[in-house]
């Protein structure tokens, strides 16, 4: 008897260790410096330049991501073919790489010296140092993030809805189109809003890649970590920014994949 | 009191002895015998010292453990609270606010560097007046870093139309000057201002070419030992290093100058 509790209270202080660990550093970020600085660092004309960079790239990254991604999810989901499995493996790797790797790797294939800088340079492409560039990193890492989701989601409608769709008269684009995004919505929208919150949160492979030029490659991280050494409120204020919009896609992503559930059962 | 405290306190309570029980798991042992706790001095260096210290660790006794960072991020860490034993920065105004706010000891100007342009080995570019052109690309240190105000000191003595031009072309702006220099070796830029040592260390992939001396390229590298350095014996004997020594050989080795006479005060 007394064991078992001794057991349910050590799971508890774990709980509240790792609670503690986790969020100390996410409350820290409001609790440094008073509100109103945070808000007064925020009016600071670099600090607008750097929302608006990383709100335009991350858009854009997503929009790529999702549109590229979803037909490539809905083959991955779909069809069994020699060397899925390790087509799926893949596509996660950009998950575990570490960002700085990412970077070099970008480098070593986009920039000027790189595997693919000749075919580059003659079409007139310039990434490196550039918005461009960073919108390449952005992809880059943020990809995996909704390719696995879209996966998941298509591979949960259920085979006979698509196969009743085709019998009804639509070819397989029209099943795609009119029933297995419309069925995988919920999944669809968790996985792009975990891309997204990943593309905001890029440093690494951007600064490598893309550099840090105000207005042009120097996104909210980048910016949070030019301003470290001499402006703390500032740094404090732009990741209380980031801390907010994160939470809320997380926010986003448990209430997609709660009504996804819902609908599921509904079903 | 202690019967009295809220629950959110008691919550804050048993988060901070969560983390100081989680910190003091990585934290290592005090106890040696000089004094200083035992292990590696840990030093916080400006990213250009890379190749000098790393040279002057393998001979000194005890070892020592570097973080190499843009000298200003190095301090903001230390205002923050982080305390290496030593903090070796690629200025003297740094060392000094150190100093003033009671966080470093007094500083002493150890080393002197030159700022240089830095471009590839097989670049056109043979003059400052050559960035100067449309169409080029440079990177430059962020207003920050050391290098980075050595930089725009040098731009400021250029004539303004001069220093206009080369600003036009700056496309990024590093947190330190291995970023600088990484961004020239693998081509993303023409042209960079870093310190003459960093085109020594890049191994022939980069081709120096000296500013006028009007310009005033000089740096000045401050270190001082950080108070309540876990490390303090070991740290002053670093320090001793860097004056007269194998610091000191290290440092020319490396290609910096012997530190400049008082002129410049830290």
């Amino acid at each position: 008897m007394s064991g078992s509790r001794a057991f349910r209270a050590l799971l508890v202080l774990a709980l509240a260790c790792v609670l503690a660990f986790l969020l100390a550093p996410v409350v820290a970020i409001f609790t440094h410096t008073s509100p109103a600085q945070l808000v007064r660092a925020l009016g600071d004309a670099s600090a607008r330049d750097a929302l608006w960079l990383s709100l335009r790239t991350t858009a854009l990254a997503l929009a790529i991501v999702v549109v590229a991604g979803t037909p490539a999810a809905y083959l991955l989901a779909t069809r069994a073919f020699r060397g899925r499995a390790v087509v799926q493996t893949l596509i996660e790797l950009p998950l575990v790489l570490p960002p700085a790797a990412a970077g070099i790797g970008l480098l070593a294939a986009l920039g000027p010296h790189g595997l693919l800088g000749g075919v580059l340079r003659d079409a007139h492409v310039e990434l490196v140092l550039q918005t461009a560039g960073v919108v390449v990193a952005l992809v880059f890492v943020a990809s995996p993030f909704y390719l696995r989701a879209a996966e998941a989601a298509f591979g949960a409608v259920p085979p006979n809805v698509l196969g009743a769709a085709r019998t009804l008269g639509s070819d397989e684009a029209g099943a795609f189109a009119r029933v297995a995004i419309p069925s995988a919505r919920a999944g669809l929208l968790a996985g792009a809003a975990l891309a997204w919150a990943r593309a905001l949160g890029e440093f690494g492979a951007t600064l490598m890649f893309a550099g840090s030029l105000r207005g042009v490659t120097q996104t909210v991280p980048l910016a949070i970590y030019d301003r470290f050494a001499t402006d703390l409120p500032g740094a404090l204020a732009l990741s209380a920014v980031l801390v907010v919009v994160s939470f809320a896609l997380l926010l986003a992503v448990k209430l997609a994949t709660g009504l996804g559930a819902l609908g599921v059962a509904a079903r | 009191m202690v019967a009295r405290m809220s629950r959110r306190t008691r919550t804050l309570a048993a988060a901070a002895a969560c983390l100081a029980l989680a910190a003091s798991g990585c934290g290592g042992t005090s106890g040696a015998s000089s004094g200083d706790a035992s292990g590696p001095l840990v030093v916080s260096a400006a990213a250009s010292l890379q190749r000098a210290f790393g040279d002057y660790a393998r001979s000194f006794r005890g070892g020592a453990r570097f973080s190499f960072a843009g000298s200003d991020e190095l301090a903001a860490q230390i205002r923050e609270g982080v305390k290496p034993d030593v903090f070796a920065s690629a200025n003297t105004q740094l060392p000094a606010a150190l100093h003033a706010a009671g966080l470093v000891g007094a500083p002493v100007v150890f080393a002197g560097n030159r700022l240089v342009l830095a471009v590839p080995h097989d670049s056109r570019i043979a003059s400052l007046a050559d960035v100067e052109r449309r169409n080029l690309t440079i990177a430059i240190g962020s207003a920050t870093v050391p290098i980075g105000s050595y930089t725009r000191g040098v731009l400021a003595r250029l004539p303004a139309p001069a220093a206009r031009a080369i600003l036009a072309n700056v496309r990024s702006q590093e947190p330190d000057v291995k970023g600088i220099v990484g961004k020239l070796t693998q081509g993303a830029v023409d042209a960079g201002f870093v310190y003459a040592t960093d085109v020594d260390a890049a191994g022939g992939a980069l081709r120096a070419i000296a500013l006028p001396a009007a310009l005033k390229p000089d740096a000045a590298y401050g270190v001082a030992v950080v108070t309540g350095a876990r490390r303090p014996a070991a740290a002053r004997r670093f320090v001793a290093g860097l004056l007269r020594g194998d610091g000191a050989r290290a440092l020319r080795a490396a290609g910096f100058e012997p530190p400049p006479v008082p002129a410049s005060s830290p």
